[in-house]
């Protein structure tokens, strides 16, 4: 190898780790211009100063707890109770959680020491490490006493109004009501509302229950009861969050088939070698690629205009899209498809229509039926979505239970029933696929390099 | 005497017979799914119209009468459609805006986790498992969900809607970078590993070269997809494009020639996105195997 050749591949391997060094520094900068356009462009700095911390800390807060508010009307001296301040979660005229006395003066116990007593004209809060706290509320307004020394900052005392917040809970004194709050981790009445036999009972004493003989509501066996408190809970209303959830894969599920029983056919007139029509061809491609670049927000509202909110509009929308996408697809899998096999069919005097059945779609069967799946499974994620624009399922559930602003342990349910949704759709379509490719043969060797299709991917 | 010398070669008659009977059965069992398919579509699709506020056969002579109202109003108003599409551009960049960021930031977290979740490439080979929970879980939110709490936080505009769409990217990118690493080859890692480069500097020098055509066409294509969602979540209220197609939509009559400009920008911008993608996944995967 003389000199000359041996300088001429220095430079070209020079010049190669230039290119390389600049890429490696170009890249990055270019990503990180581009992040700082969109940090200026999208106003952050501005979005975090307008951040609420307040409402992130009453979603946290809601979603892993809940309140039960204490409440006296201290114009008659009647003292109601109930969850999270909600008539469906109002304790019946008498009765009461265990960490409330109610009599001539009901004593509240919030736990660790703290403890408030609503008597007939005076109302007094003990907070160990403070002293206690009295007041009279009444015509003059709150008329609160304090131990002596300045107000510490959690107390906020008005002539008219009294708040007072503790580790334990929280105690608001106006002059025609009195109000304790109290907080507890958990959903509160998931399972039994208040008004249910079955409710404040433990696990064990549930099942014990389910067995035995002795009806809790006669006529009705304890299991067959115990469903119907559950389902028809007014306070989670789980019936219709699981019917929501029927209809939200409802949707996914004729969306998605639907498309593929629309897009068959269509694909054989898109694919070269069943369609020699060039004119047809390239209308039908044009059909798919209109389909498909609409997208399903807009046909959602154009079909919502027609048939109005619902699951078959939602389930319609998702036909439509997918249909484009579908028809791309089988076009493309079916000018794949060896032609032997037909021949082979055709050679036994079988007819378009047999030669189709039987040389063609066996063939093409699991590639498709995979695709297929795989779209079911976005799908279903697409459904919820749609469902919150066109309304219908659990994404109507969702914004509905947002819009309130205050029942987000309703959200956070809500938010973990559609991730399970999500995942049990996926495993489903998952298993389903690998039945389908594998069949009964042992593992297949995995594909080389899973190179990226050109064809659409689901959302 | 048979029984005893064993069988003989059978008669053709009974392998016919056999050959027969599995393809009845056969028959049958396609027979009986394909009616319970069909069942449950029409099924399926009678419960779903029975549930929707309005009928099917009831509204398919409708379906055309939005788009002819929009259409109609539009063509009447066609001069004032130019000035519409300038009107409504900077709406389109921010939902394009949106969907870029996402899928750059998205990708990013997504080459990282994936990076860790892969065997022969993770940091911590014990956590792989919880990487590949995490992703299946950040994959199976839909957007909407995190970008409604989002936007009851941070207040409407484009960030929720970019956090929301990064999340799932993320995820979803994941899964299949990590299939990609799967086949990457795990020489270079070692030699680097041999030289005691770090693992950071193991995964940029020695694996990110061999995959990066593939991560680029996948993110691609999630572009592709996360130009829609962004258009969608607009429309919940989290800016950009859907934002101002639903304020055109509510306003009734009268501004249906901005939705209708509106329309055909969306429509116009995720076809051109999807032909630039598809061309230049093309090449990158061809290039690769040339």
């Amino acid at each position: 190898m003389s000199v000359a050749t041996l300088g001429i591949m220095k430079t070209e391997a020079d010049r190669r780790f230039q290119k390389k060094r600049r890429w490696g520094f170009a890249l990055p900068a270019v990503i990180v211009v581009y992040l700082a356009y969109i940090f200026v462009s999208f106003d952050m700095a501005g979005v975090l100063g307008r951040a609420s911390a307040e409402n992130a800390r009453t979603l946290v807060a809601d979603s892993y707890s809940y309140k039960t508010h204490v409440s006296r009307d201290n114009r008659n001296g009647a003292v109601e109770i109930a969850i999270e301040g909600e008539r469906k979660g109002t304790y019946p005229e008498g009765m009461s959680p265990e960490w409330v006395t109610l009599g001539e003066t009901s004593v509240i116990d919030l736990g660790a020491g703290h403890v408030v007593s609503f008597g007939q004209e005076i109302v007094s809060y003990d907070i160990p490490g403070y002293g206690t706290i009295t007041a009279r509320p009444g015509r003059q307004g709150a008329q609160a006493e304090f131990p002596p020394g300045d107000l510490p900052e959690w107390i906020n005392a008005s002539k008219n109004r009294v708040t007072i917040t503790t580790e334990a809970g929280r105690l608001t004194i106006t002059r025609n009501r009195t109000e304790v709050l109290r907080y507890f981790t958990g959903w509160e009445l998931f399972f039994f509302t208040l008004d249910s036999p079955f409710h404040g009972k433990g696990f064990a004493e549930l099942v014990g229950l389910a067995f035995s003989g002795d009806q809790v509501v006669p006529g009705q066996s304890n299991i067959s009861a115990m469903w119907d408190g559950f389902i028809n809970n007014a306070m989670w209303r789980h019936g219709e969050v699981y019917w929501a959830i029927f209809e939200t894969i409802l949707m996914a599920f004729l969306g998605t088939f639907g498309a593929a029983i629309v897009a068959l056919p269509l694909g054989f007139m898109a694919a070269r070698n069943f369609t020699p029509l060039k004119s047809v061809r390239f209308a039908m491609r044009r059909v798919f690629d209109f389909l498909r670049g609409v997208d399903a927000l807009i046909w959602t509202i154009v079909l919502a205009r027609a048939f109005g909110p619902g699951p078959l509009t939602g389930a319609l929308a998702i036909l439509l899209t997918d249909t484009g996408s579908f028809g791309k697809m089988f076009s493309e899998a079916l000018e794949n498809v060896d032609s032997k096999q037909i021949e082979g069919v055709q050679s036994t005097g079988a007819k378009p229509l047999q030669r189709y059945r039987f040389g063609v779609i066996p063939q093409i069967t699991p590639v498709l039926l995979s695709q297929v799946l795989y779209y079911l499974e976005s799908n279903t994620r697409s459904a919820t979505i749609i469902g919150a624009i066109t309304g219908g399922g659990i994404g109507l559930l969702l914004t509905q239970a947002m819009i309130t602003q205050k029942d987000w342990e309703e959200v956070s349910y809500y938010i973990v029933l559609i991730i399970m949704m999500v995942m049990a759709m996926d495993w489903l379509s998952g298993m389903l696929r690998r039945r389908l490719i594998k069949g009964d043969d042992a593992p297949a060797k995995k594909a080389k390099t899973p190179a990226p299709k050109a064809g659409p991917l689901p959302v | 005497m048979q029984t005893l010398l064993g069988d003989g070669p059978r008669p053709v008659a009974d392998i016919r017979s056999d050959y027969l009977g599995a393809m009845r059965r056969k028959r049958i069992y396609g027979g009986i799914l394909l009616a319970l398919f069909v069942a449950l579509m029409v099924g399926g699709f009678d419960l779903a119209d029975s549930r929707n506020a309005g009928g099917f056969w009831s509204g398919l002579h409708r379906i055309f009468d939005f788009p002819g109202e929009v259409l109609g109003e539009a063509a009447e108003k066609i001069a004032l459609l130019p000035a519409h599409l300038v009107t409504y551009l900077p709406a389109l960049i921010e939902t394009i805006n949106i969907a870029a960021a996402a899928t750059l930031t998205g990708a990013l977290f997504a080459i990282l986790l994936s990076l860790l979740a892969t065997r022969g490439l993770a940091k911590w080979p014990r956590l792989i498992p919880v990487f590949r929970r995490v992703m299946d879980i950040m994959r199976a939110v839909p957007e909407i969900v995190i970008a409604l709490v989002l936007i009851f936080v941070l207040g409407g505009g484009p960030v929720p809607a970019m956090i929301a769409i990064a999340f799932h990217t993320a995820g979803a990118l994941g899964k299949l970078f990590s299939e990609v690493n799967e086949n990457a080859d795990i020489k270079p890692v070692d030699g680097l590993a041999s030289v005691g480069a770090t693992w950071s500097q193991r995964m940029w020098l020695g694996v990110i070269p061999q995959v990066s055509p593939n991560y680029v066409s996948y993110a691609l294509l999630r572009f592709e997809i996360n130009i829609r969602a962004s258009a969608i979540l607009g429309f919940v209220g989290a800016g950009g494009i859907g934002y101002e197609l639903k304020n055109a939509m509510s306003w009734g009559q009268g501004k249906y020639d901005e939705a209708a400009a509106i329309f055909i920008l969306l429509f116009l911008s995720i076809v051109l996105v999807d032909q630039l993608s598809s061309v230049v996944r093309h090449k990158l995967t061809e290039g690769r195997a040339a």
